[in-house]
């Protein structure tokens, strides 16, 4: 095993580490998002069908993007703590599903406002859009659990196979436009074909997505550094800590 | 062309084509969500 991975997964050791890269992340996330608006308004063109209706998709798809892909982190982190038993891993968890249930709650309020003008209507029980609102449950189902148990420990343990048996909602989500018939349209951007938009529309998308990557990594890595304060305020160092402040 | 920035004025710009209750009503929920979500890490 990596020895330099488990140093890092001490607490101690990676509490100043994580605040140290917060204000990167927070300037790299404000600048990207800055960008991305800019080409999201002012540079990429009027879509031909939806009129500027579709400038929603700037917000719509890195939120998406991300409440799947915070998810599969965070299912993972609590696949590392079970297996490995490290402390850090169900803290890091913890610290993601909240960022992950906001990006969720935005992919939907966005998408219903989408919807109304394109298919005149704000919400249908389609595969796609249920499978999301049930991520959004699962978000939500989680952080409760994990709330409704006192002892940390015990509480990672549960959280963590939550997290797990969860997980198979996300390749659900992403699949849902190709598997089952429904109103939302297939995926404008893969990895196998080129994308079926403008350079400056995609442009947009992947300046937001970044944005809202880096965003969530300084808002994991703030709420990281609160959780360990909490679970260790017993422990020396933290009252050293404390006493610096 | 639409009414983006580029040719329009800034109610032009506002107004999304009439589309601006759905753009706006996007953006202004997700970055009040954002608002809150920092100041509830800041606390």
């Amino acid at each position: 095993m990596n020895s330099t991975l488990f140093h890092y997964a001490s607490p101690q050791i990676f509490f100043p580490v994580a605040g140290k890269l917060i204000p990167w992340f927070s300037v790299l996330a404000g600048l990207l998002a800055i960008a991305g608006l800019y080409v999201a308004f002012f540079v990429a063109p009027t879509d031909a069908t939806q009129g500027e209706a579709y400038r929603i998709i700037f917000i719509h798809v890195p939120a998406a993007w991300m409440s799947m892909f915070i998810y599969v982190v965070m299912a993972g982190w609590a696949a590392a703590g079970l297996a490995l038993n490290t402390r850090l891993s169900g803290m890091m968890a913890s610290a993601l599903a909240p960022t992950g249930a906001m990006f969720t709650f935005i992919a939907l309020w966005s998408g219903a406002l989408w919807g109304k003008p394109t298919w005149g209507t704000y919400w249908v029980w389609d595969a796609r859009l249920t499978s999301e609102l049930v991520l959004l449950f699962l978000y939500f189902g989680f952080i409760a659990l994990k709330g409704a148990i006192p002892d940390p420990v015990r509480a990672d343990r549960a959280g963590a196979v939550l997290a797990l048996l969860g997980v198979v909602n996300v390749p659900i989500i992403y699949y849902s436009v190709q598997w089952w018939n429904t109103l939302h349209q297939g995926a404008s951007v893969s990895l196998t074909r080129s994308p079926s938009m403008a350079a400056t529309m995609l442009l947009g998308m992947l300046l937001m997505a970044l944005a809202a990557w880096m965003y969530s990594i300084a808002t994991t890595l703030t709420r990281l550094r609160n959780i360990i304060l909490e679970r260790e305020r017993d422990a020396e160092w933290v009252r050293l800590q404390r006493t610096a402040a | 062309m639409g009414s983006t920035a580029k040719d329009g004025s800034v109610s032009e710009f506002l107004a999304m084509g009439g589309y601006g209750f759905y753009v706006w009503g996007s953006y202004a929920v997700a970055a009040l969500c954002i608002v809150i979500e920092i100041w509830t890490l800041k606390k």
